[in-house]
């Protein structure tokens, strides 16, 4: 049986053992259960929304949103450019707008909902309309920046669903490709926002 | 700088719904509280590891801190009130479009969403020696590493210049300081304060140390944008390498009423070129009662540089911050200077 990173990672988690799984990501934060807490700090278990399931988890005080979706809950789709709000990378959907994961504490999102780039997909594995359209477009290279691109122009279509050009460049000008394929991915966003408004 | 390692280190994150509250676990940790607004600028320090704060009090559950309002026929906007909120909202589009630009020229879409107006004028210095840790004037040590010989300061100070030459890097700063808004402050001994926007910030001279007037375990609460400028004649540009994310280079803001071609009354203000960001009163002054045109705007820009003194690298900031306000009083062509 070949034993793919991603999926080891996922098998931990789905045993139960998170801890193991985040140890070599999380040392020096001290022993995992052993973080104390002050009288009226924030409970380190925590319910998120994200994708449309509830999800129980153990999450440090100094844990950003990025690191709580990658390592804890195996959702990878969400990248980790920079860390630093300077790529896009890791934009998730909190409450329907575009934020960087990375500089989000997952404390601070408690009770609100997240989609990622996982949970864009429809029952039966439908790609969403902008998916499809990146698909149908090639619009990207090597595509590690394409789960922030397409998190920020489904954001920003929530709000103007139907943009010009300029005003979709201008909506996702917080996010970079290294592989300089901003005109192909504007292409393809594009498409994405006339198939979304065929849709509806 | 930006090595991913591994998460920050530990901290104890309390997330008040009360101002009250808020100031208790401020007083209670004091030098090793941190307050978090959008979080922008912080988690950088964190990340870095140059502060170690034992606390962080997260100030975004304080639902009175948050929203834009009506007041005294002018605007009161809550401290933790999203860039985006601002940019989006009718009042601010139809009486005080000058904050608008400003908010709008800050960042990249997605920090906007997230950064809040209290965190963009209280964020600090974007100095690099400062950021990485050295020991310089501003972290309390003898010695400024970017005002040296060799030293690397494009984007620094030429102006006003007080052992530490870090600027303010604030795009809402000059807009706030022409339209006169109001900051609110709620003092750690639970009393209010209100100081003018010109007055908020603080240079080298007052605090090496600190951006603005906040004292320790103080809090900006709220910005009031008074009447008096509602819907004046504005002017707004920000220079910057990149168009996204990066700080302004220099920035200018004015605000003024003309009565057929005389300026009436004038206020600019210009950031990016000193410790806080300035408002040019010589400049008001002399602008004020002339016609609104080239000849005005060349006297008041040549005035307005007067006293720089450039480093190693960043000359280029006098010519740029005298044409910036040559324009902000005499205006371009419409629409062909966009930020």
């Amino acid at each position: 049986m070949s034993l793919s990173r991603r999926n080891f990672i996922k098998g931990v988690i789905a045993g139960g053992a998170a801890a193991s799984s985040a140890a070599y990501l999380f040392r020096g934060a001290g022993s995992l259960f052993g973080q104390t807490s002050a009288p009226g700090s924030v409970e380190r278990l925590l319910s998120l929304t994200v994708n449309g399931q509830t999800r129980r988890v153990d999450v440090l005080k100094q844990e950003t949103l990025a690191m709580t979706l990658r390592y804890k809950l195996g959702l990878t789709g969400t990248k980790i450019g920079c860390d630093r709000a300077e790529c896009g990378a890791c934009t998730v959907l909190i409450d329907d707008v575009p934020h960087y994961s990375c500089s989000v504490l997952t404390h601070t999102v408690r009770g609100r909902r997240i989609v990622t780039i996982e949970g864009l997909e429809g029952p039966g594995g439908v790609l969403h309309p902008v998916q499809q359209a990146v698909v149908d477009e090639q619009g990207f290279q090597c595509a590690f920046c394409l789960p922030g691109f397409v998190m920020a122009a489904v954001g920003a279509l929530k709000t103007n669903p139907n943009p010009t050009r300029e005003e979709l460049a201008h909506a996702v000008s917080g996010n970079l490709c290294r592989c300089q394929d901003y005109d192909k991915i504007l292409t393809s966003l594009l498409r994405g926002a006339e198939y979304m408004r065929r849709t509806t | 700088m930006a090595v991913i390692r591994d998460v920050m280190p530990a901290f104890e994150l309390f997330q008040p719904t009360s101002v009250e509250a808020a100031q208790a676990v401020l007083d209670r940790y004091g030098a090793g509280a941190w307050v978090l607004a959008g979080g922008l600028d912080s988690l950088d320090w964190l990340k870095d590891r140059i502060r170690r704060p034992q606390a962080v009090v997260d100030l975004g559950a304080i639902a009175e801190l948050k929203g834009i309002r009506e007041r005294d026929g002018g605007l009161e906007i809550g401290a933790m009130t999203t860039l985006t909120e601002v940019v989006r909202h009718p009042g601010v589009r139809e009486r005080y479009a000058i904050l608008l630009e400003a908010a709008e020229a800050a960042a990249s879409p997605q920090i906007r969403n997230q950064a809040t107006i209290g965190g963009n004028v209280s964020q600090d210095a974007r100095c690099w020696y400062y950021r990485a840790g050295w020991p310089c004037y501003r972290a309390g040590g003898n010695i400024c590493y970017a005002d040296t010989p060799d030293a690397i300061n494009r984007e620094h100070a030429i102006l006003g210049a007080d052992r530490c030459v870090a600027v303010n890097p604030s795009d809402t700063a000059p807009a706030l300081i022409v339209l006169d808004a109001q900051m609110v402050i709620r003092t750690a001994g639970g009393g209010e304060r209100v100081v003018s926007a010109e007055d908020y910030f603080v240079g080298p001279g007052i605090d090496i140390t600190r951006m603005t007037v906040l004292e320790p375990g103080a809090l900006l609460t709220a910005i009031r944008l008074p009447r008096t400028w509602a819907g004046a004649q504005f002017y707004f540009e920000k220079i910057r390498d990149r168009q996204v994310w990066d700080f302004a280079l220099v920035s200018v803001a004015s605000a003024m009423t003309t009565s057929g071609s005389t300026i009436e009354r004038i206020r600019i203000a210009v950031n990016g070129v000193a410790a806080r960001p300035l408002r040019l009163r010589a400049v008001e002054a002399v602008a004020e009662g002339r016609p609104r045109n080239e000849a005005t705007a060349v006297v008041a820009a040549n005035l307005a540089v007067e006293g720089a003194q450039p480093l190693g690298f960043n000359a280029y900031k006098v010519p740029l911050m005298r044409n910036l306000v040559k324009r902000a009083i005499r205006g371009v062509e419409a629409a062909a200077w966009t930020s």
